[in-house]
């Protein structure tokens, strides 16, 4: 009967030294243990990276899928753009240059001028939004809607998801602006780098996809 | 030092492991090699050059079977634990770049080997000449339709199709080229005569096989896929679908016939009276 | 147990209470893995049962049973069977427990970490992961019930809804509702996997010295990131075209039981296709990558030698990934597409056959000259081997287009992903179970109980699997709830009653394991000891079960490289990752 290794190391190895760890909380082991570090801030950028890394992989699935679709198809009708996307995407642009203004406040330390840009920032992304949903009414009443052809399916599916993105963005600048700091792993400063890096992510974002969305009319 | 208990169990299991193994190996080898589950054999000439692609593979893959799982059995029962220290080595450069780079040829040098044959299938078209016969699926049935006479194929169109007044495919009458349009739910095709299918599917993706000509065709809806073939050998074979297409799709079977080009004639006349 | 007053990530270092905090809605990534496992134990034995009543059909079309209405069961139900079997498998199981379950578990820990980077974001991704599972379970109850197009769902037979097919209207919809939500969950969990290695390794854990489990779990992590935003992509593109009138997939004048569809034109199956594919074909490497991590972790372990070639292993892995984005249109030979992208296809699924074999070769250079202990864990990496070479060579078929023609949507490919992903990936997760075991609960997997059920097993599917080749070289198609339709059919039935009473008893062994892995988490034999297998990376410095905080509040510093076994010139065969280089032992 194949006997069981471990009962017979067990008995060879009694005794036996070298594996077992010093006591927990000692600093008298030299260089074998030290106090446990926090977790550093730079992993929330990696995430945030890596989440940008995501969040293009899917946008390239449906830019691709709208480029394809484009190719095939006889049906393919061209969606005007309602006007009202080029004053949005002004309001976003700004919405960014009010970020990094609201940023450089903090640094400075003036948290009054630094809540006021915040507001404004998120006003903005709010005002862009808005803007969004007007931009679809005006598609809807001149006829387009989402199934009515390929080329407005894309339209709304893409600005919705966009839409989407940024709303999560419009959460984290609310987040950024009452959550308590001082009990967390990172400054309030840090949030505030972090939550800027992706909002000028869904700004370029968005000159992407209105790009894509002119050229490919 | 380790006890009589363990090294004897060792060598037991070790012993049952390679022993399993190698009758594994030794079973699955003779089963493939004795081919007493095999393709039928190919009606085509493309068929015959697939197959000795096949018997390229099997060489390749066999010989390497063979060896990693002989190799393996060898390593568990030689290097069982009785006692010995085990050698202690990282690895070794020289034999990594040298079974990397048989491996690259090895494998690669297959794959580029198969172009041929593939582009025999679909880098070529079939020749002006090709017989063309319409292939149309649907759940669950397959239609064929040949041109006639008059070389036309006749317009379809979607809201004439009804299978239960005999139009599966929409034929539409009003078109003088569906007059002679034969339809039916079998192929025939004449023996050495090229062929050009015309692939298309009603609803969902069906796909055209027939074991024999080693041949496989998806039936995409909104797409019309060629693929062309020449087959020599009379007799009757099966077509499968081999596309999942809902819950008929276990039995949605046809017959591919080949004829000789009297046999064929005869056959077409017969349809083209049974159609009017 | 220390306590650290460091003005922040308290819910690190004060151990949770209550049944809730500590149980349910824990944030400790241990408890996480468990839950990940948990989950992934119980989807395999649903996926198992619907394997056993699909078998059940195939082996005896026409028998009647008490538990289906009318007594026999029906096409639809055999497809919809076969359906949920692929998902539930593929996702439930093949994407949780290697990754999620076990990376969960011990990535911190093989890395010096009290946790993961993001406790919280953990907690989302398995409640996450469970909520999709309750979704697509769901999809059974539905009227219709379960869909019937396959985990791979092509439309234009899973877009049109009830009338291509029963299942296809609520029970579709949910299933891909269910499958967006578990994507979300998936990338939640890459996240935290890539940036737990890369920013919270221990002093000394340089990436030369990362175990090779951990490479795999990197890398799958990357796979699962960049995948899954596509899949979630096809799934809204699906889900409007079921719900909303699009016609992203579905091409117009269709025809289905003579009623015209008018409402859809212009669009493309073969879209479908592409997308899903380009996430399709990362996921498969996503299953078997965690696998080969282990078996390369055991095979070094118990030969008590280091890993032949570690450097070439983790460039294997690597390329492994890379190439996996580059393969997709090898599941689309016959659809369609260009032939000369095909062929470009092909010779890049043949290249991608290269890092495999390379590490078939440097597993065997580990237990060249080992001192090979036969435990059950040992047992299942060695099988693990085995299978998946028996599992990767008929990919060498299937890579070729040529060949491909014949083989397509047939057995061959069938017996090909259950070897690679239903046997080796599961032999991955077996080998890390009876290893990782005692240190997760104290105890042992009783080894005279793994032994039966591990040589059950290992000839249960050999036999289950080998013959499907054969069917396939005999032409018989995948997908078939029977095979009636015709001679060559009728011919095989004997191969699939052979198959079916194989599985019977190969699943009925699986019984056996459940009854070890429950009996012993209560009374299987203590581990008391910290490291029964004289292993050498850091799990194995902590005690069975581990403390909250895994290394009791300080972090480890690492001196050696992961595998360090039999050194030359040291006393003990094994110098653990931890131990200091003035501590070892000498001869």
């Amino acid at each position: 009967m194949p006997g069981t290794i471990v009962d017979d190391v067990e008995i060879i190895d009694a005794g036996h030294g070298g594996g077992t760890p010093p006591p927990a909380g000692g600093d008298d082991d030299g260089d074998s243990h030290r106090p446990r570090r926090p977790v550093p801030p730079r992993a929330y950028f990696t995430a945030l990276q890596l989440g940008l890394a995501a969040i293009v992989m899917f946008f390239m699935a449906l830019a691709s899928s709208y480029i394809v679709r484009k190719g095939l198809g006889l049906d393919w009708q061209s969606t005007p753009l309602p006007r009202v996307l080029w004053f949005n995407t002004a309001i976003l642009l700004a919405s960014s240059a009010t970020i990094v203004v609201a940023r450089k406040k903090l640094e400075g330390g003036e948290r009054e001028a630094f809540r006021s840009w915040w507001w404004v920032t998120t006003g903005l992304g709010l005002l862009f939004l808005t803007g969004q949903v007007i931009a679809w009414h005006q598609l809807a009443a001149s006829g387009m809607l989402l199934a009515t052809n390929p080329s407005s399916s894309f339209f709304y599916l893409l600005t919705a998801a966009h839409g989407a993105h940024l709303a999560g963005g419009i959460l984290a600048l609310f987040y950024v602006a009452f959550r308590p700091w001082s009990r967390s792993r990172i400054s309030q400063s840090t949030a505030a780098e972090l939550a800027s890096i992706y909002w000028h992510f869904m700004d370029g974002l968005w000159v992407f996809l209105l790009a894509l969305l002119t050229l490919g009319r | 030092m380790l006890s009589r208990r363990t090294e004897r169990g060792s060598t037991a299991v070790a012993l049952a492991f390679a022993l399993f193994l190698v009758i594994m190996t030794l079973v699955t080898v003779y089963i493939f090699w004795a081919k007493i589950w095999w393709f039928p054999p190919a009606i085509t000439d493309l068929g015959h050059e697939i197959d000795a692609q096949y018997a390229r593979t099997f060489l390749i893959t066999g010989i390497v079977f063979v060896a990693a799982q002989l190799g393996l059995a060898y390593a568990i029962f030689k290097f069982r634990d009785h006692g010995q220290k085990a050698s202690y080595f990282e690895g070794n450069n020289t034999l990594e770049i040298i079974w990397t780079l048989a491996t690259v040829v090895l494998f690669v040098g297959l794959g580029l080997y198969a172009r041929n044959a593939w582009a025999e299938v679909h880098f070529i078209g079939a020749s002006p000449g090709a017989l063309q016969i319409e292939v149309t699926g649907q759940q669950f049935v397959w239609n064929f339709r040949y041109a006639g006479p008059d070389g036309k194929f006749g317009r379809e169109k979607p809201e004439l199709v009804s299978a239960s007044t005999g139009n599966p495919v929409g034929l539409d009458s009003t078109d003088p080229a569906s007059k002679d349009d034969i339809v039916s739910p079998v192929i025939a095709v004449p023996e050495g005569r090229e062929v050009e299918l015309i692939l298309r599917s009603q609803d969902v993706t069906h796909s055209f096989y027939v074991r024999e000509l080693r041949l496989k065709q998806d039936a995409v809806p909104g797409m019309e896929i060629h693929m062309h073939f020449t087959a020599t050998v009379p007799g009757e074979y099966e077509i499968a679908c081999a596309e999942l297409c809902g819950l008929g799709h276990y039995r949605m079977h046809s017959m591919l016939t080949v004829m000789n080009e009297a046999d064929f004639e005869k056959w077409e006349k017969d349809q083209e009276a049974a159609n009017q | 147990m220390v306590t650290h007053e460091n003005g922040g990530g308290h819910e690190q270092h004060h151990p949770p209470s209550g049944f809730i905090r500590k149980y349910v809605f824990s944030i400790d990534h241990k408890v996480i893995g468990i839950q990940y496992l948990m989950l992934a134990l119980f989807s395999v034995f649903v996926g198992m049962a619907l394997s056993l009543l699909m078998r059940l059909h195939l082996g005896w079309p026409t028998a009647k049973f008490a538990f289906f209405h009318g007594g026999q069961m029906t096409p639809e139900q055999y497809l919809a069977l076969m359906t949920m079997h692929g998902t539930i498998m593929v996702f439930m199981v093949l994407t949780t427990a290697p990754q999620s379950g076990f990376g969960n578990y011990f990535l911190p820990i093989q890395i010096g970490a009290a946790d993961m980077a993001f406790p919280v974001l953990n907690m989302l991704s398995f409640w996450t992961t469970f909520v999709s599972l309750v979704v697509m379970i769901c999809a059974f109850f539905v009227s219709g019930g379960a869909p019937i197009g396959g985990w791979t769902s092509y439309p234009p037979l899973s877009a049109l809804g009830e009338i291509v097919g029963p299942g296809q209207g609520g029970g579709e919809t949910l299933w891909i509702v269910g499958l967006a939500i578990f994507c979300g969950a998936s990338l939640m969990g890459a996240l935290n996997f890539i940036t737990t290695l890369i920013d919270l390794r221990a002093k000394g854990m340089t990436l030369g010295r990362l175990p090779l489990t951990c490479w795999t779990w990197f890398v799958t992590a990357i796979l699962g990131l960049l995948a899954f935003g596509v899949l979630l992509a096809a799934c809204i593109l699906l889900l409007l075209d079921r719900l909303a009138g699009t016609s992203f997939f579905i091409p117009g004048g269709l025809v289905v039981t003579d009623q015209v569809i008018t409402w859809h034109k212009g669009g493309s199956p073969l879209l479908w296709q592409h997308l899903f594919w380009f996430f399709g074909h990362p996921e498969v490497y996503i299953a078997i990558l965690p696998g080969m991590g282990v078996a390369s972790h055991l095979l070094s372990t118990f030969s008590r030698k280091p890993v032949f070639g570690y450097r070439a292993m983790v460039a294997a892995v690597c390329g492994i990934g890379f190439l996996g984005f580059c393969v997709w249109g090898h599941h689309m030979f016959v659809s369609g597409m260009s032939p000369y992208s095909a062929f470009a296809f092909s010779i890049l699924t043949m290249t991608i056959g290269v890092p495999s074999a390379i590490k078939t070769f440097n597993w065997l250079g580990t237990l060249w000259g080992g001192k090979i202990q036969f435990n059950c864990a040992m047992l299942f990496a060695l099988g693990f081997v085995s299978l998946f070479v028996s599992g990767g060579l008929s990919g060498l078929f299937l890579a070729q287009p040529a060949l491909d023609l014949y083989l397509h949507d047939g057995y061959f490919v069938v017996a090909h992903f259950h070897l690679i992903m239903g046997v080796a990936a599961i032999f991955g997760m077996f080998a890390g179970l009876y290893f990782w075991f005692p240190k997760m609960f104290g105890r042992f997997l009783n080894e005279g109980i793994g032994k039966v059920h591990f040589w059950l097993t290992f000839i249960g599917v050999y036999t289950i699997f080998m013959p499907m080749h054969f069917l396939g070289l005999a032409g018989n198609p995948r997908r078939y709830s029977e095979m009636t339709a015709g001679p060559f059919l009728l011919a095989l039935q004997p191969v699939h009653v052979f198959i079916s009473i194989a599985a019977f008893i190969t699943i009925g062994a699986q019984l056996i394991f459940l009854f070890n892995f429950l009996w012993s988490l209560f009374a299987g034999k203590e581990a008391k000891e910290e490291n029964p297998w004289h292993a050498t990376t850091l799990e194995w410095s902590i005690p069975s079960p581990p403390p909250h905080d895994n290394f009791g509040g300080v972090e480890p510093v690492v001196y050696h490289g992961p595998y360090e076994f039999s050194v030359p010139g040291a006393a003990d065969d094994y110098i653990p990752q931890h131990l200091a280089p003035n501590l070892v032992r000498k001869a």
